[in-house]
């Protein structure tokens, strides 16, 4: 068998083969560059198909002439390392170079460079890019929802109320800290929904169907997470239980709800659930919808709380059994505080997905975020906006949602280290 | 101490007796109150329970349909069309998921700096936004900014793709059964063969080149149909045609409707970002201890890659990952919100709106989802038995 010998670089044809590699790579940049800037072509001289795909010759050529294993070059190693370990690497590294030389520029310009900001009306956006002013205008809307703008500070004051029980659970000693929780979970809630509902205590009234926006979507995400959260740990203890008629009922109950879409859940809650009822009562539609939810959340909440249970040791049942403990002592003393603790990141992903599902809500013909920029793009002084106004509802929804997925990703690397 | 022991038996079944007996208690309640409740109701309104309206006329058109369908066809047929497309949304979106999950999750361990940190964003970024925004943008944003059926994008002149959809070419067969037959033949002689060459191998040692062997009988036999069982495919491509002066449209071929396009974009690249995360949880799962042990007695690299850690990781990969194609395929009742006609549309929601039956309908959309997602955790507990590390 005859081998094809091949020039291959090594280190001591280094200060030749890499001046040429460089010189290369740099003719395939600037080429590309050259084409998706100032729409110049450099190799034009060259058949159509050729020059399509000269930068990549060329980029190809450059980076295997720069591929010299233990050069004695720090950096040309780290290069090689990361970017340029065989040819299938190199290409690929060029494909990625190129397509962001070519894609980046045009994303950058539309989303700040040719965009508008100033103004009130659409007339104004004359740039070609976009059209931030739509954003700006309905700023308020897409927050706040229909709800009446002198009263916004109600839920202003909701909002910061809750912060403030929250962050504070993190300060008070630990002796109060349980009040605290309790206060939180049971009491707050409705002190929360009054001042937004308003009605007494000489708050004007405002109807569930105004509500909406953002901070709607916060309002459903944060009492379905507050109440899915007892339910969720009754349906896990039950599902463990060793009584027959309580594990089957809940088992059934959380793979009722754990096989069906969110979306219907919520069509039952709107033209089913009023039918169970007796005639002539009628829910809130806000309340309808978080009952859905809760209980939806509650049977996935249930799954991962039982996951905790699960992988707790015997012995700590045991142990507690022993010091004659009941079953819900033992429960709420010893079994669940350490069970929960192992699920917390679980909890974060159950939230995260409970937020994600919030604008779901539109089937009732509930508007938060993304309702609102539906309801948005199809006024007529504003159409075309589509893309401007989705482009913001998944900016905001992506900073919650990968926060909170960064938050639980450290816990889990914080608990699983303690485990160790 | 006996009689201890029988005393605190005793008191031990009545406590265990009491919680139970309330729960039942209270689900019977619970379920005789809403069923009073709702018969009362449904006298009101003048309607009685039952199915029967499934077999009336529906009297309502749908803009997409798999099997024959319009207006003088039943309830049921309705039920059944959309049924369909929900199937084939979940089939197209779990395919191309799939795809682009195991590429990006493969991806993630590159060494390539550049593509672990481009598929790690594509991650970051797409799990991220809400699946419904994410069909909001596809179908108001982005594929509304297609040109208009005069200027379509022209794929090599047998596809178009413009506002009203995708047109690509179809099929027509001649004697399609016969080619039907012969993949299905294939498919039996290829596990045959698979089955009798792991048991030369189990048994002598002997290697067979299976993966080309199996590939050349599933390419054989279909063609010898077209050489000498008289199968033949030609296509129809679709063609643009005037209506008036200034309305076009495609004529023949096949129209994949935008709103199709936009779900099953969104669907997959949504679920793409879980099935990448479980690939390479999978991977990453198969310590490095058997790769090296692999080597070590001599195998080849794809050899160890195919006999050593797909196998293992694949036991890593599976159980979430058929969790993710259930998602995907209750995900897709997103569907109502761009009016894709899948089953909550069709169903749930106009067959709602003209019967009223709300009680039945949407028993029904759940019961089919229900026994969807049944089915397959009785497969994935099935499977799970089945991949189990037997101990010996």
């Amino acid at each position: 068998m005859m081998k094809i010998a091949y020039f291959k670089p090594n280190k001591d044809n280094l200060k030749s083969t890499l001046p040429v590699g460089i010189f290369l790579i740099s003719m395939g940049l600037i080429d590309i560059i050259l084409n998706s800037l100032f729409n110049f072509n450099l190799t034009s001289f060259l058949p159509e198909k050729i020059s399509f795909i000269a930068p990549l010759i060329f980029g190809a050529l450059g980076l295997y002439l720069i591929r010299i294993e233990f050069s004695g070059n720090k950096l040309l190693d780290k290069i090689n390392k990361n970017f340029n370990s065989s040819s299938f690497n190199a290409i690929l590294t060029l494909l990625v170079i190129f397509a962001l030389i070519k894609y980046v520029p045009p994303l950058l310009n539309w989303f700040i460079f040719d965009a508008d900001f100033i103004g009130n009306k659409k007339e104004d956006c004359t740039s070609g890019g976009a059209c931030w002013v739509f954003v700006k205008v309905w700023f308020n809307r897409f927050v706040y929802g229909m709800y009446p703008d002198a009263e916004q500070w109600r839920i202003n004051s909701a909002f910061i109320m809750l912060f403030l029980l929250v962050g504070a659970s993190f300060f008070v000693p630990s002796k109060y800290k349980k009040y605290l929780l309790i206060f939180l979970v049971f009491v707050y809630p409705f002190i929360g929904l009054k001042l937004i509902s308003g009605g007494d205590f000489g708050l004007k009234y405002v109807e569930t169907g105004a509500w909406g926006g953002l901070s709607l979507t916060f309002i459903v995400s944060a009492f379905a997470l507050i109440l899915c959260f007892p339910i969720g740990m009754l349906l896990a203890l039950g599902r463990r239980s060793n009584l027959p008629a309580i594990r089957y009922s809940s088992i059934g109950f959380i793979e009722l709800w754990r096989g069906v879409p969110l979306i219907t859940v919520l069509f039952m809650s709107a033209v089913m659930f009023p039918m169970f009822l007796p005639d002539g009562t009628y829910v809130d539609k806000l309340i309808r919808v978080l009952i859905a939810i809760t209980l939806f959340e509650a049977a996935y909440m249930a799954e991962v709380i039982r996951g905790g249970l699960q992988a707790l040791p015997k012995g700590q049942y045991e142990a507690a059994k022993s010091l004659g403990m009941g079953y819900w002592r033992m429960h709420f003393l010893i079994v669940l505080p350490q069970a929960l603790k192992l699920v917390i990141p679980g909890i974060a992903n159950t939230f995260l997905a409970l937020v994600k599902d919030t604008p779901l809500i539109f089937v009732v013909g509930l508007l938060e975020l993304a309702g609102m920029v539906n309801l948005a793009k199809t006024n007529p002084k504003w159409l075309g906006m589509a893309m401007e106004g989705y482009v913001f509802a998944g900016l905001v929804f992506w900073v919650i949602c990968y926060a909170m997925s960064r938050y639980s990703q450290n816990l889990e690397k914080k608990l699983s280290t303690e485990r160790q | 101490m006996n009689f201890k022991n029988f005393k605190f038996d005793l008191s031990n079944k009545n406590k265990n007796l009491i919680p139970q007996v309330l729960t039942v208690l209270f689900i019977l309640l619970l379920v005789i109150y809403f069923t009073i409740n709702a018969q009362n109701n449904m006298g009101n309104r003048g309607i009685s329970f039952g199915f029967g309206f499934l077999s009336q006329e529906s009297s309502f058109d749908i803009t997409f349909s798999l099997i024959d369908y319009d207006g003088s066809h039943s309830y049921a047929r309705a039920f059944l069309v959309g049924l369909l497309n929900t199937i084939l949304v979940s089939v197209i979106g779990i395919f191309f998921a799939t795809i682009l999950g195991v590429t990006v999750g493969i991806s993630r361990l590159s060494q390539n700096y550049l593509i672990a940190k481009t598929a790690e964003w594509y991650v970051e970024i797409f799990r991220n936004i809400p699946l419904i925004l994410q069909i909001f943008f596809w179908y108001f944003a982005a594929l509304r900014a297609l040109p208009l059926t005069i200027d379509s994008i022209n794929f090599y002149d047998i596809s178009f793709l413009n506002v009203k959809g995708w047109y690509v070419p179809k099929f027509l067969w001649t004697n399609f059964s016969l080619f039907l037959y012969s993949i299905i033949f294939a498919i039996i002689i290829v596990i045959f063969f698979l089955r009798y060459a792991k048991k030369q191998r189990d048994e002598f040692g002997k290697q067979f080149p299976t993966f080309y062997i199996s590939l050349a009988i599933l390419f054989i036999l279909p063609t010898l149909t077209f050489l000498i069982g008289g199968v033949s495919l030609t296509f129809e491509i679709p063609e643009l045609t005037q209506l008036s002066k200034t309305v076009y449209v495609y004529k023949g071929g096949v129209s994949i409707i935008p709103e199709l396009i936009a779900l099953a974009l969104a669907l997959s690249m949504y679920t793409a970002t879980f099935i990448a995360e479980n690939v390479r949880a999978g991977i990453l799962g198969v310590s490095k201890g058997q790769k090296e042990a692999a080597a070590s007695i001599g195998l080849t690299k794809g050899q160890i890659l195919k006999l050593v850690v797909m196998p293992q990781a694949l036991r890593i990969i599976i159980p979430p990952t058929t969790n993710q194609y259930l998602n995907l395929t209750k995900n897709s009742s997103l569907a109502a919100a761009i009016a894709y006609p899948d089953i909550v549309l069709v169903f749930a929601g106009t067959a709602l709106m003209q019967t009223g039956r709300a009680i039945e309908i949407i028993s029904i959309t759940m019961l089919t989802y229900l026994s969807l997602s049944l089915s397959i955790s009785v497969f994935m507990n099935w499977y799970n038995k089945k991949m189990a590390i037997r101990e010996k």
